[in-house]
C-alpha cells in the first residue's frame, strides 16, 4: 500500500503510528515535498488482517521476540506454558534478544498492576519487549504513560 | 476539465516506509536461517484425514532417534494437535531463550513442539483473540504464521531430521510448501481403501507440481498379523494402495500393518519402536526410517 500526494506527484512517507487501543490505527504518511499528511484509519478487522501478518506497520523498533505472533494471538494460552527466564511481575527484566546493557528500568507500583492484568501466557513477553523499548528511549521508570506510549509506538495492540 | 492520470502503484517504486515487505523478507530469512541447521525436513501429510499422520510422524521420529540420529517433531496441526501427547510430553513448559523457544524433549529424546502445549487444557479447542464475528477472514493467515513461528522460531538446533506432522486438507500441504519450498522428503500417508486413494491422488498430484523431489506413500493399517497364529490378513483390500503407487509412479515405502498396541503405546505417549522394537510395527518403521534418511 502506497499514498501518492497527488499534486506533488510523489509517494508519501510513513510518519507515524498510533494504536488509541480501542482495536483501531492510525498511520500518518506525510508528502516530503509539501509536508501534506493523511491518516490511514484501520478498523479493527484490518488493523488484526496486518497483525495476523506477524508484522507492524511503519517497521520495528525493538527486535521481535520468539513466537511472538502465536502469544500475542492464541487467546485462553496456558498460564505457565512458557518460562522467560526471569519473573514476569520483577523488578526488572533483561531482554533476551540484545546484549546486556548499562542501568535498569524500573516499574512503577501502578504499571506493575496494570502489566498483571495481561495474561501471564503473554506476560513475561510483554515485559521484555516494553522494557527493551525503554532502555532504546532513554527511560528509566516504567508508568501506565510510558506503557500507553510503548503500546502506541511498538504496535502492541490489546496488550 | 481535462482528466488527470495518476501514477499505478507499480509505476512508483519509491519506498514508503511502512516496513512491511521488508518484515516478512525478514520472517522468510529466519525461517531459512533455522532451517539451515537441519539436514532433513520430513512432511507428514495425507489430504485425508483419520489415516494415521500424527501416528506415522510419532513412530517415525522415535525410530529415527533409535537410529541415534538428532530428531526435531513440529506438530503443525494446531486444531487437533496430538504429535505432543504421542511422544509424551503432554504438560510440559517451554522455556524462552534469545535465539528462541526450546522444543522439549519426548520419547527418545524427539525435540518436541507443538500447540498441544500452548493450550489452557485437555479440552481447550485453539481460539485466536480476534475482533468479534469475522475470524474467517483472517484465521487462515494466523494459522500459517503460527506454523512459520514454530519452524522457524524454536531453538531446534542441528538435527538430522525435523519431522513436520500436517493436519488433513490439501491446503496445508500447499501452505507449507509455499513457507518450504524445497523440503527433503513428503511422505503421504493413507490407508488401503478407494476413498482415501481418492483424496491422497490429490496430494500426490500436489507434490508433483511443487517438485518435490523425494516422496513416497506409507500405507497404514495395511494387514493384521493375528496375536495368536501370527497369520496375516486384511483389514481392507490392500490392492487400492498398491495400486495407487503404481498408477502414480510413487514409490510404496511402508506398510504399516494394524495392532492395538500400536494405538495403546502411541496413546501412552511411548511409540511402539520404543515399545516394541521387536514387533512387526516396529520394524515396519525402522525401514521407513531408513528409506527417509537413504
Amino acid at each position: 500500500m502506497k499514498f501518492l500526494c497527488v499534486d506533488c506527484d510523489r509517494v508519501m512517507d510513513f510518519a507515524e503510528r498510533q494504536l488509541p487501543g480501542d482495536g483501531t490505527m492510525a498511520a500518518v504518511f506525510r508528502c516530503d515535498r509539501c509536508e501534506r499528511e493523511v491518516a490511514m484509519l484501520t478498523n479493527p478487522m484490518e488493523t488484526r488482517l496486518v497483525s495476523g501478518l506477524g508484522v507492524k506497520v511503519g517497521g520495528r523498533t525493538v527486535p521481535d521476540q520468539p513466537m511472538e505472533l502465536v502469544r500475542s494471538t492464541v487467546a485462553e494460552g496456558r498460564e505457565d506454558a512458557f518460562t522467560d527466564g526471569e519473573a514476569a511481575d520483577g523488578p526488572a527484566v533483561a531482554p533476551a534478544g540484545p546484549p546486556p546493557r548499562p542501568g535498569s528500568v524500573a516499574w512503577s507500583p501502578q504499571a506493575r498492576e496494570r502489566l498483571q492484568s495481561v495474561p501471564s501466557f503473554v506476560r513475561g513477553m510483554v515485559k521484555r519487549i516494553y522494557t527493551e523499548w525503554a532502555w532504546e528511549q532513554g527511560i528509566v521508570e516504567m508508568t501506565p504513560e510510558t506503557m500507553d506510549r510503548a503500546r502506541a509506538e511498538l504496535g502492541m495492540e490489546g496488550m | 476539465m481535462a482528466e488527470r492520470r495518476i501514477r499505478t502503484y507499480s509505476e512508483v517504486s519509491h519506498d514508503t516506509g511502512s516496513g512491511i515487505l521488508e518484515q516478512v523478507e525478514a520472517q522468510g530469512a529466519r525461517l531459512a536461517r533455522r532451517l539451515a541447521a537441519i539436514d532433513r525436513l520430513v512432511v507428514v501429510a495425507s489430504g485425508k484425514g483419520g489415516v494415521g499422520k500424527s501416528l506415522v510422524a510419532a513412530n517415525l521420529a522415535a525410530a529415527l532417534a533409535r537410529r541415534g540420529l538428532q530428531v526435531g517433531a513440529a506438530d503443525a496441526d494446531l486444531n487437533g494437535p496430538s504429535l505432543g501427547r504421542m511422544l509424551g510430553v503432554a504438560g510440559a513448559k517451554l522455556e524462552v531463550r534469545e535465539d528462541g523457544v526450546v522444543p522439549v524433549r519426548g520419547a527418545g529424546g524427539v525435540r518436541v513442539m507443538s500447540m498441544d502445549l500452548l493450550l489452557a487444557s485437555d479440552d481447550a479447542p485453539l481460539r485466536w483473540r480476534e475482533p468479534e464475528g469475522a475470524g474467517f477472514a483472517w484465521q487462515s493467515v494466523l494459522e500459517t504464521g503460527a506454523v512459520r513461528e514454530f519452524l522457524s522460531d524454536t531453538d531446534w538446533g542441528e538435527l538430522d531430521a525435523l519431522i513436520v506432522d500436517l493436519p488433513p486438507g490439501t491446503d496445508k500441504l500447499q501452505r507449507l510448501l509455499q513457507l518450504v519450498p524445497d523440503p527433503g522428503v513428503v511422505l503421504l500417508v493413507t490407508t488401503p481403501t478407494e476413498v482415501a486413494r481418492f483424496v491422497v491422488g490429490k496430494s500426490i498430484a500436489l507434490v508433483r507440481e511443487a517438485r518435490v523431489r523425494r516422496f513416497g506413500l506409507v500405507a497404514n493399517m495395511a494387514g493384521h498379523a493375528c496375536e495368536h497364529c501370527g497369520r496375516q490378513t486384511s483389514l481392507f483390500d490392500p490392492e487400492p494402495a498398491v495400486r495407487m503407487a503404481e498408477e502414480a509412479g510413487v514409490p510404496l515405502w511402508a506398510r504399516i500393518p494394524f495392532h492395538p498396541a500400536i494405538g495403546a503405546h502411541t496413546d501412552a505417549g511411548r511409540p511402539i519402536v520404543a515399545a516394541e522394537p521387536d514387533s512387526e510395527a516396529a520394524r515396519a518403521f525402522e525401514e521407513l526410517a531408513a528409506k527417509v534418511m537413504a
